[in-house]
């Protein structure tokens, strides 16, 4: 019973990043059509911008928790210029092309992307500095540790704030008027590339949140973390239906609690032939089975349109 | 002769090769409501679309209270006052009724004037105050032919255009978008109407022009177009 707590709460804290990352790649479906697979580079970048601003804040002398905000927002900027470069640059020049185009692009990007952090960062795992004494907690006998709770709730209240700004502010409705109809949008007065360059800079800026707290959950970053993550937060994003951010959301926190179980108990289903290092395995058995019996994801409706 | 709010000389558009506005002159006085008829293909559409920044014409020069638009994106003329209700009516089905609105006073900053639009809008369209929080996807034809409508006027256009707004309406509900668009231009607001149903377009217009495969072949005072023998035979079926 404890062993099954504990994975659910391994499970909500990791989905809960999973689902950051996979608001990301849902807004820019939502509104382009476009699956963005540089994201989860997206949110490397962030990760070792934010080790790297950790660090060398640290360094100076400046107090922990003071070092650590400033270089939660440094990685935000950063990612947001990032965001906004990779659209402005990949994806706007091809916005009337085939979409087969922007993917390879996409992935393209992503390579790129790769070897710049590769050549910046070095092949080595940084580890994260140990900022607060992270105690744990415990409950039913399951352990929950300080850095866990911070990145769920702070997950959580990310995603509600997030709700806020696309369902109540003028912002927000413009990019649900864009996502629906571009030239309906155009002629209430919507410069739509304004609210695309923004709804990838939100985006990134959620990737660079994601990516500090993978660093901090796990203690590691490296410059090839953003591949699987990535591929894991775009499964998410498939299971909830792409294109719809509760959606996101809910397969975010599904994910990692599939992939938690799953690891944990791999082992007994199959009397110790496989072990919880197969624990990836999940996630991608899960993209299989969504496209296979129901493509349009649990909350999704539209994807025959689209696609 | 007043200056005209709209002035467009020699439009050409094209799309590819094809030419489906092959060098169009047309004006359009401040207040004056006036249509462009003609069947279906003619380039009707395509001359409103480029009007409203949606399309780039490939020759000829816009200008509107003055000022040359080619520079203009769509989306800046609607703060210059330009203001389209698209073919089809283009509602956003997935934002409410008041969202939709809202949508339409995207241009503007000043709230207080917002607010007091929006209640005018509902008393203009009341079957909209009933269905506010509704999504604008659930409503009738008509229905989001008024959203349309209203959501234009949200933007406080000074010169409104019309893409075919009788279009698949039950009859009784064209009368009325009809009677709707009679008392806007009363406010004084120029209205440019592009419809198929020439008899109710003529009707309510002052002047029209008529639209024969991307060129103007006619144009006049309304009631001399209706009761001319080239309309008549042409598009009114008599």
């Amino acid at each position: 019973m404890e062993i099954l707590l504990q994975q659910i709460i391994n499970g909500l804290v990791q989905g809960s990043v999973y689902a950051l990352v996979a608001l990301g790649y849902t807004m820019v479906y939502g509104i382009l059509g476009l699956i963005n697979f540089a994201h989860g580079e997206v949110v490397m970048i962030g990760a070792m911008l934010a080790l790297s601003s950790l660090t060398t804040l640290l360094g100076m002398g400046i107090p922990p928790v003071l070092a650590l905000l400033l270089s939660i927002v440094l990685a935000m900027l950063g990612c947001m210029a990032l965001g906004y470069s990779i659209e402005r640059i990949a994806y706007r020049p091809l916005r009337h092309a085939p979409r087969l185009a922007p993917l390879i692009t996409a992935i393209g990007v992503s390579i790129v992307l790769q070897n710049l952090a590769m050549m910046i960062w070095g092949r080595e795992y940084h580890s994260f500095p140990q900022l607060i004494a992270s105690h744990p907690h415990t409950f039913g006998g399951a352990i929950i540790n300080d850095i866990q709770a911070i990145i769920f709730i702070l997950a959580l209240a990310i995603m509600a704030g997030l709700m806020v700004v696309v369902h109540r502010t003028r912002l927000g409705r413009a990019m649900r008027a864009v996502a629906e109809n571009q030239h309906a949008a155009q002629l209430m007065g919507v410069d739509i590339n304004r609210v695309i360059s923004i709804t990838f800079m939100l985006g990134s800026a959620l990737a660079a949140i994601a990516g500090l707290m993978v660093s901090a959950n796990y203690g590691l970053a490296h410059y090839y973390m953003g591949f699987l993550l990535g591929l894991k937060a775009f499964t998410a994003a498939v299971l909830g239906g792409i294109g719809n951010l509760r959606g996101a959301m809910l397969g975010g926190l599904l994910l990692g609690l599939i992939e938690s179980l799953g690891a944990g108990y791999i082992g007994d289903f199959t009397g110790g032939f496989l072990g919880s290092n197969y624990q990836d395995v999940f996630a991608f058995f899960v993209l299989i089975a969504v496209l296979v019996f129901r493509p349009s994801g649990l909350l999704g409706e539209r994807l025959a349109e689209r696609a | 002769m007043t200056k005209p709010l709209l002035e467009v000389r020699d439009l050409q558009v094209a799309y590819g090769g094809i030419k489906a506005v092959k060098g169009i002159n047309l004006h359009i006085a401040p207040g004056e409501l006036v249509t462009l008829i003609g069947s279906n293909g003619a380039g009707k559409t395509t001359t409103l679309k480029t009007l409203a920044g949606l399309l780039h014409p490939s020759g000829g020069q816009i200008q509107y209270d003055g000022r040359n638009l080619h520079n203009v994106a769509a989306h800046q003329r609607v703060a210059m006052g330009l203001a389209l209700v698209p073919e089809g009516r283009g509602v956003f089905a997935r934002l409410t009724v008041q969202e939709n609105l809202q949508m339409g006073a995207y241009s503007r900053d000043d709230k207080n004037e917002i607010a007091a639009d929006l209640a005018r809008m509902y008393e203009l369209f009341p079957r909209l105050a009933e269905r506010r929080e509704q999504l604008a996807g659930t409503l009738s034809g008509g229905e989001q032919q008024m959203v349309a409508m209203a959501r234009a006027l949200m933007s406080r256009p000074r010169l409104l255009m019309l893409d075919e707004p009788s279009m698949g309406l039950a009859p009784l509900m064209v009368q009325k978008i009809f009677e709707t668009i009679r008392d806007i231009a009363a406010l004084g607001m120029s209205i440019l109407l592009v419809e198929q149903n020439a008899r109710l377009a003529l009707q309510v217009a002052v002047r029209g022009y008529v639209m024969e495969s991307g060129a103007i072949t006619l144009s006049g005072e309304a009631g001399e177009l209706l009761g001319s023998d080239a309309v008549q035979h042409a598009y009114l079926g008599a």
